[in-house]
C-alpha cells in the first residue's frame, strides 16, 4: 500500500494565521492563553485561547464576504486558503474534503443571524466545499476530542481505498459560551491558565483555533517528508466522561499501534500527548503511557500554548509534530511546573534540538475514546 | 423521617433519572455512590448543581461532595446547616 | 485489496416500528419517542438503568445495538462506524435552555455524538475502533470504505455501522453487522434496498 504523506498545512489561532507564525510564537514561548471576562455567563474572569474579530475579519476579507460566514467558517476557510495557495494545480475532483468539528456553529444557536441549517455539521461541510470548489461531498468527524487525528486517519484511508487521490483535513472549534459552561458545570475549568501533567494542576483552558492539512502521495523528489504510518483507535469501553482509570483505551490502541508496525518503544523518538490538565485525564495518560513503556519517551502537551481546542486539537498537534520532525526539534510543555501524576514522564522542559525520525501522536475524548498514530521521517533517495 | 429527607429523595430521584425508583427504596444512612444506589461522576456534578438550584449552597471545593454526597443522612445535615433558601 | 464483505444482520427503529431482518419484532402505533423507546425496553425484559439516564439519541443507538446483539454477543473487536446528520443537535438545544440558570452536566455530556459509541461500548465490553460521522442524509459510501479499510487491515474483526438520527421528534435509525460470508454483499445498493424498501 503507497505511504501518503502530510504535505502542507497552515494553523489559524491567536498565535497567529498560519503554520510559521504559530511555531515562531511557539518558539518565543508565547501563548494564546488570556483572562477574559466579556462572555456575558460567565461573573468570573477565565483564560481561555481566543482570536480576535477584527484581526480575522481583516485577514479574511482578502478572500471572502465578512457578512456570508460564521466565525468558524472564515477561521477554517482561511486555513484551506492557505494550503492551497502551495498547491494550486491540486486536482479538486480527485481531492476529498474531511472536517474536524465537535461543535461546530454552536455558537449561533439561537441568535438567527443565518438560516437554522447553518447548526448542522454538515452544513459546515456545504459551505467550505462551495467556496473552493471541491466536488465530492464533504466527510464531517464528530468524534468528540480525537476528531482532528481520527479525520487524517480516515482521509488516508480513502486514499489508499482509491476513492482520492489526494484528502484535504480540516479542523475546528470554538470557545462558545454552550462548552464553556459545560465544562465548569463539570468543574474542569482552570482559574488560572492550564498546567497538563504538572502537580499544581487544576483543569482545562478552553482556545478556538482551525487547521488543514493536505494528505496524499509524494510529489518531487529529493526532499525530506513526513509520512502517515498508521493509526489506532480504541474505546475505553468505562464512563462515557470519565477517563479509564487504567488507561485502557489509550494503552490498548498504542499497543496495538506499536504491535501492527513492530516498533519498539525505544524507536519512538517523541511524543506528542493530549494532557488537557484535567486531574483524571493525565494521570490516566501517565498510566497508559507507563504500561506501554514510553516513560522515558521526551513528551509534551501543547494545551499550554493554545488551551483545548476540540476538534481541531489533535490536527494542531500532528502538524506541529511534523514540523518539529523537519526541523528535529522539540518544544517545551509549556504551564509545567513539577510532575503531579502517579508514574514518571519524560516532561520537555525546555526547547531543545533532537533528531527526530519517529513520532507518535495520542489524543483521548468523551465518550471513552483514543487514539494513537504514528508519524515517520522519510528521506527520499 | 422529616420532610427535607422526602423532599431530598425526590428531587434525586427525578434529576438523576432513577427510573422505577420510588422514595422507600432508598434508606437514610445507604451511601448514594458505589454498591448503594450506583450513582457516578456525572450524578455527582448534577447533585453540586441541585445543592445551588434548590438551597442556594455554592460548593467552592468539588472535593467536600464526597463527605456530603455519602448519603442522605449527610446531605440533609449539609443543606440544614448550609441552606440559603 | 477489493474483498468482498456481506451484511450479516439489520435493525431499523422507524416510526413506532421495530424490524430486524426483515422482521417486525414490534409495531406501535405512532407513539411519543419516549414511550416507544420505553416500549422496546420493556418488552425486552432488559434491565439497564444506565438506559434512563441516556439522552434520546444514545437510547436509540443502544436499544437497536441491543436487539442485534440479542442473539450473538459481538467480539470484544467490533468497530463501530456510525453516521447521522442531526449530530446531537436535540440535547445540544435541551442543554442550552439550562445554560442560563443552571447548566446542567448530565445533558451537556450528551452534546456528543460520538457518546452513542461510548455507551454500546460500555454494554457490551467493546474496546474497539470508533467512527462517527455527520452527513446530510443516508449515504453509506464512506461507512462502507471506511469499514473495509478496517477489515482489511486487521484493525477490526467485525463492524457494526449504523445511521442514527433524531431531528425534532423524527428519529431514524438503521443498524447493520458486516461479516465475511453471507447472503447480501455489503454495498451501497444493496444498503439503500434495506433502507428505503420500494
Amino acid at each position: 500500500m503507497n505511504l501518503n504523506f502530510l504535505l502542507g498545512d497552515s494553523i489559524i489561532s491567536p498565535l497567529g494565521f498560519g503554520t510559521q507564525l504559530n511555531l515562531e510564537a511557539i518558539r518565543q514561548g508565547e501563548t494564546a492563553l488570556q483572562s477574559h471576562t466579556n462572555l456575558s455567563y460567565q461573573k468570573d474572569s477565565f483564560y481561555a485561547g481566543i482570536i480576535d474579530n477584527d484581526l480575522l475579519d481583516e485577514a479574511f476579507s482578502r478572500i471572502g464576504n465578512l457578512r456570508a460566514y460564521t466565525k468558524l467558517e472564515k477561521m477554517m476557510l482561511l486555513s484551506i486558503h492557505q494550503v492551497l495557495e502551495d498547491f494550486p494545480y491540486l486536482d479538486l475532483e480527485r481531492t476529498g474534503l474531511v472536517i474536524a468539528t465537535t461543535k461546530a456553529n454552536i455558537d449561533e444557536l439561537g441568535k438567527g443571524r443565518f438560516s437554522e441549517d447553518r447548526l448542522m455539521l454538515w452544513k459546515l461541510g456545504e459551505v467550505v466545499a462551495k467556496f473552493f470548489g471541491f466536488q465530492d461531498k464533504p466527510m464531517i468527524v464528530s468524534n468528540a476530542c480525537v476528531s482532528g487525528a481520527l479525520a487524517l486517519k480516515l482521509g488516508n484511508d480513502l486514499i489508499q481505498s482509491g476513492r482520492f487521490d489526494h484528502v484535504m483535513v480540516a479542523g475546528g472549534d470554538l470557545v462558545s459560551e454552550f462548552v464553556l459552561s459545560g465544562f465548569n458545570s463539570f468543574q474542569a475549568i482552570s482559574p488560572e491558565p492550564c498546567r497538563p501533567f504538572s502537580n499544581d494542576r487544576q483543569g482545562i483552558s478552553l482556545g478556538e483555533a482551525a487547521a488543514a492539512m493536505l494528505i496524499g502521495p509524494k510529489t518531487g523528489k529529493g526532499e525530506t517528508r513526513i509520512g502517515y504510518i498508521d493509526a489506532v483507535t480504541a474505546n475505553d469501553a468505562n464512563h462515557i466522561s470519565g477517563p479509564s482509570r487504567t488507561g485502557e483505551g489509550l494503552y490498548s490502541s498504542i499497543s496495538r499501534l506499536l504491535k501492527a508496525n513492530k516498533v519498539k518503544p525505544s524507536e519512538i523518538d517523541f511524543l506528542s500527548a493530549h494532557g488537557t490538565a484535567t486531574a483524571y485525564n493525565d494521570e490516566m495518560e501517565s498510566i497508559a503511557f507507563n504500561r506501554a513503556g514510553l516513560q522515558d519517551i521526551p513528551v509534551n502537551s501543547l494545551k499550554g500554548y493554545y488551551g483545548h481546542s476540540l476538534g481541531a486539537s489533535a490536527l494542531i498537534e500532528s502538524i506541529i509534530t511534523r514540523h518539529n520532525m523537519l526541523n528535529n526539534e522539540l518544544f517545551a510543555s509549556r504551564n509545567f511546573t513539577d510532575l503531579g501524576v502517579s508514574r514518571p514522564l519524560n516532561i520537555i522542559q525546555q526547547h531543545r534540538s533532537s533528531e527526530l525520525n519517529l513520532a507518535l501522536k495520542t489524543a483521548s475524548g468523551f465518550g471513552g475514546c483514543n487514539l494513537a498514530m504514528f508519524l515517520k521521517k522519510v528521506q527520499d533517495e | 423521617m422529616n420532610d427535607l429527607h422526602t423532599e431530598l429523595k425526590k428531587s434525586i430521584i427525578d434529576q438523576l433519572n432513577l427510573e422505577d425508583m420510588d422514595v422507600s427504596d432508598i434508606e437514610n444512612d445507604e451511601p448514594l455512590f458505589g454498591d448503594g444506589l450506583g450513582l457516578d461522576s456525572i450524578d455527582a456534578l448534577e447533585l453540586i448543581v441541585l445543592l445551588e438550584k434548590d438551597y442556594g449552597i455554592k460548593l467552592e471545593d468539588p472535593n467536600q461532595g464526597k463527605e456530603i454526597f455519602n448519603s442522605i443522612n449527610s446531605m440533609v445535615d449539609f443543606i440544614e446547616k448550609n441552606r440559603t433558601k | 485489496m477489493n474483498k468482498k464483505y456481506y451484511i450479516k444482520d439489520y435493525v431499523i427503529l422507524r416510526q413506532g416500528r421495530l424490524i430486524r431482518n426483515g422482521e417486525v419484532l414490534l409495531e406501535a402505533g405512532n407513539p411519543e419517542l419516549k414511550d416507544f423507546l420505553r416500549k422496546i425496553y420493556k418488552s425486552f425484559g432488559m434491565r439497564y438503568p444506565k438506559f434512563f439516564k441516556m439522552d434520546d439519541l444514545s437510547r436509540l443507538g443502544f436499544l437497536a445495538a441491543e436487539i442485534l446483539f440479542d442473539q450473538e454477543k459481538p467480539e470484544a473487536d467490533t468497530a463501530l462506524i456510525f453516521a447521522n446528520s442531526s449530530s446531537c443537535l436535540e440535547t445540544d438545544k435541551a442543554y442550552s435552555k439550562t445554560m442560563s440558570g443552571f447548566p446542567s452536566p448530565s445533558l451537556f455530556v450528551y452534546t456528543l455524538p460520538n457518546i452513542v459509541l461510548g455507551e454500546i461500548s460500555i454494554r457490551h465490553g467493546l474496546r474497539s475502533e470508533n467512527l462517527f460521522l455527520v452527513q446530510d442524509r443516508f449515504e453509506p459510501t464512506t461507512m462502507i470504505d471506511y469499514s473495509h479499510s478496517l477489515l482489511n487491515k486487521a484493525k477490526a474483526s467485525n463492524v457494526l455501522c449504523g445511521w442514527v438520527d433524531l431531528h425534532n421528534t423524527d428519529y431514524d435509525v438503521f443498524l447493520w453487522q458486516i461479516a465475511a460470508s453471507g447472503r447480501l454483499e455489503h454495498n451501497e445498493e444493496e444498503l439503500n434496498k434495506i433502507y428505503l424498501p420500494e
